[in-house]
């Protein structure tokens, strides 16, 4: 598992290395994870011997015609973006024929989706069900473990079985020195089938399941739903997996995975700077060092009134490079009213931002008025490089976001 | 007194030699941490700066300075094996600074840890500060005072602000830890909240949360029915959007959404006192240190 080397030092991502966020389900997770699509979700899983439906992934109405074809018989069409509601927003289709697959293909390549055009479609046999089930293995925080869930309740959202019938979920964590034990995959399958043939098999599927999960440093992998077909074989119809970031320097084979035209294009400019940004709906745009103090800030313009227009955490690194690149994403938002600066200065040193915000304002030309707050190290230097060129800093952080919340009220 | 770290403390650097290894060391000394040694494979024998001897391996620094503390300053991916080869010569405190360790790699090493008895903290976190006493890490040493808070935190910038304000106001630190915010650290909150509810040194406590799982609302659970010091708290990210990437999953193992309202609510019911800006902590400690 830690085979392979060749990572980056320590803190080239910033020196202060500032804590990211925990990953949550509500939260920026800038603790950053690759969403696989779920047509390499697939590929991964039935390289490790999981049977799943026939298929595969087209980018033109022909190839959709072409495999819809192969596979024979009523085919979905899928769009593949990251996205939940594919379905509801008209990217999930039925064909009945091959012609029929192209048609759907060609109404849903290049669709928008909350926001991420369509540029794959996943085309598959539209099996025929006798029974649905969740089987998921997620890492856990409390247990600090591989944990597996699987509820005989599968095919829809597991968190409302979670909430409406706890009972018919069965969690199991797995101590990954010894990996799946062969009595903890029975008791798993054995959650999901009576038959002795479909519980032997999904004790095969777990296996897989978890051998996956371990070798390609995953955060979460999934299969919903894993259904028996009427004839009573078992099957697995649609996957997610996620994996952890941080396995991406060392595992060159999975970064490649990631799919940066199904992401926010201002999100992906922004990795490459080596800057964590997550865009939002307001106007105030925040440039800030460090994920938790870019946290509080967003909740102090709030506090005031104001709506943060996006989370950007520059990082412990001073390199005034950053600074620029961060500059140049957020004026690329037009909504964006004012800009606030949050920036205390450890590791950072202040003087180097500033240096940064005078090299951009130089570079390209900043309509919005920036509001500086600056503090730590060799403030006074920073203090005087933006007095020369006529800007200001303020000392105090609440200061300094009532201000920039009153001045992007005003321009609204 | 303090938690965990002070003047007795004896400290090895692992990675002593490399950028960020060698600036934080500096910046250690400078503060009067006692760092006896350094490790760096392939570099034994060497002095770093002159002064501090650097070995091949930590047991090899235990044996000749009675190292009892390790900071870890070392790529990624070799920073499991880092915080295990400390374990292994017997060092009880282990301080994994390195930001974007695997966190499968994490579930490798925690049991490995309790086996041997050994205290972790972080991986990706900035490390204690006892001030006046020893730095380990890289919390700014001139933004700390000593005093009567002790200060918990996930956050690194974040628990500067807070810990600049409370300096600024003439409430200095006993200890501040920096716990970590990655899924998996070494040490929670609650751990911290015990050791500082028994340090005779520490008068009131502040806990710096973060959205995103459950260890704030257990802390605060902990903290009804334990401590018995005056707690403020605070939870950076009410304004995280909702639904972002990692999916619903792990709200199911833990039973909570992990927002920030859920966690203000907890601390609210365990008797903490809120901060809803990190300026509150001023008035608030104040009023509480009455």
């Amino acid at each position: 598992m830690r085979s392979g080397s060749g990572r980056e030092p320590a803190g080239s991502r910033g020196a202060l290395a500032v804590p990211p966020l925990p990953c949550g389900p509500v939260d920026y997770s800038v603790e950053v994870l690759v969403n696989l699509h779920e047509y390499q979700a697939r590929d991964l899983l039935k390289a490790a011997g999981v049977p799943m439906s026939d298929g595969d992934v087209a980018v033109t109405p022909s190839e959709a015609e072409a495999i819809a074809r192969r596979v024979g018989g009523t085919v979905v069409v899928k769009a593949q973006v990251h996205a939940g509601g594919r379905g509801k927003a008209g990217g999930v289709k039925l064909a009945r024929n091959p012609a029929e697959a192209a048609e759907h293909a060609s109404q849903i390549l290049g669709m928008t989706i909350k926001g991420l055009v369509v540029n794959k479609v996943l085309v598959v046999p539209a099996a025929e069900i006798a029974t649905e089930s969740y089987v998921g293995l997620i890492l856990d925080r409390a247990t600090q473990k591989p944990v597996f869930m699987v509820s005989d309740a599968g095919g829809i959202d597991i968190e409302e079985v979670a909430a409406k019938t706890p009972e018919r979920i069965t969690r199991i964590p797995v101590d990954p020195r010894y990996g799946l034990l062969p009595h903890q995959a029975l008791k798993l399958a054995l959650a999901l089938y009576r038959d002795w043939d479909q519980a032997r098999a999904a004790v095969r599927i777990m296996r897989q399941l978890f051998q996956v999960f371990m070798a390609n440093g995953c955060s979460l992998a999934e299969i919903n739903p894993l259904v028996t077909t009427p004839d009573g074989k078992v099957l697995a119809l649609d996957a997610k997996i996620v994996i952890d970031d941080n396995e991406l320097d060392r595992r060159p084979d999975l970064a490649v995975l990631r799919d940066e035209s199904a992401e926010e294009p201002s999100e992906v400019a922004a990795r490459r700077a080596n800057l964590t940004f997550i865009k939002l709906d307001g106007n105030v745009g925040c440039v800030v060092n460090g994920a938790g103090l870019a946290m509080a800030t967003m909740d102090l313009v709030k506090y005031y009134g104001g709506e943060p227009a996006n989370f950007l955490d520059i990082g412990g690194s001073s390199n005034p490079d950053k600074v620029i690149n961060a500059l140049k994403i957020i004026t690329g938002d037009p909504r964006v009213k004012v800009i606030l600066f949050n920036i205390f200065g450890g590791i950072t040193r202040t003087d180097d931002v500033a240096n940064g915000i005078v090299a951009a304002t130089r570079q390209f030309k900043v309509s919005v008025p920036i509001v500086i707050r600056l503090t730590g190290t060799n403030e006074q230097a920073a203090f005087r490089i933006l007095e020369s060129v006529g800007m200001s800093a303020m000392n105090d952080m609440d200061a300094a976001v009532s201000k920039a919340v009153s001045l992007a009220k005003a321009a609204a | 007194m303090s938690i965990w770290i002070n003047s007795e403390t004896r400290l090895v650097v692992q990675g002593i030699t490399g950028r960020e290894g060698s600036f934080h060391a500096r910046q250690m000394i400078e503060y009067g941490t006692n760092v006896v040694a350094g490790v760096t494979p392939g570099k034994g024998g060497q002095l770093f700066d002159r002064t501090v001897p650097v070995f091949n391996t930590v047991a090899e620094a235990v044996t000749a300075t009675g190292a009892n503390c390790s900071v870890i300053y070392v790529p990624p991916a070799m920073a499991a094996g880092a915080i295990e080869e400390a374990a292994d010569a017997g060092i009880p405190l282990v301080v994994c600074i390195t930001e974007g360790v695997p966190v499968l790699d994490m579930t490798m090493v925690m049991p490995y840890l309790a086996e041997r008895g050994v205290r972790l903290i972080g991986p990706n976190c900035p490390g204690l500060i006892t001030p006046g006493q020893a730095k380990v890490g890289i919390i700014p040493g001139s933004i700390c005072k000593p005093g009567p808070v002790g200060l918990v935190s996930r956050s690194g910038t974040l628990t500067y602000e807070v810990v600049h304000q409370l300096s600024g106001n003439g409430l200095g630190q006993s200890t501040c830890v920096g716990i970590g915010g990655d899924p998996i650290v070494g040490t929670d909150f609650i751990a911290v909240l015990a050791a500082f509810n028994a340090d005779p040194a520490t008068q009131a406590i502040v806990m710096i949360g973060e959205i995103g799982g459950t260890a704030e609302q257990e802390a605060a659970e902990y903290i009804k029915q334990h401590v018995k010091k005056p707690v403020v708290g605070f939870v950076a990210g009410q304004t995280a959007p909702k639904g972002r990437r990692m999916g619903h999953a792990g709200a199911i193992i833990s039973g909570s959404a992990g927002t920030a309202d859920e966690k203000f609510a907890a601390f609210e019911a365990a008797g903490i006192g809120i901060m809803r800006r990190p300026v509150d902590v001023v008035e608030l400690l104040k009023a509480k240190l009455k």
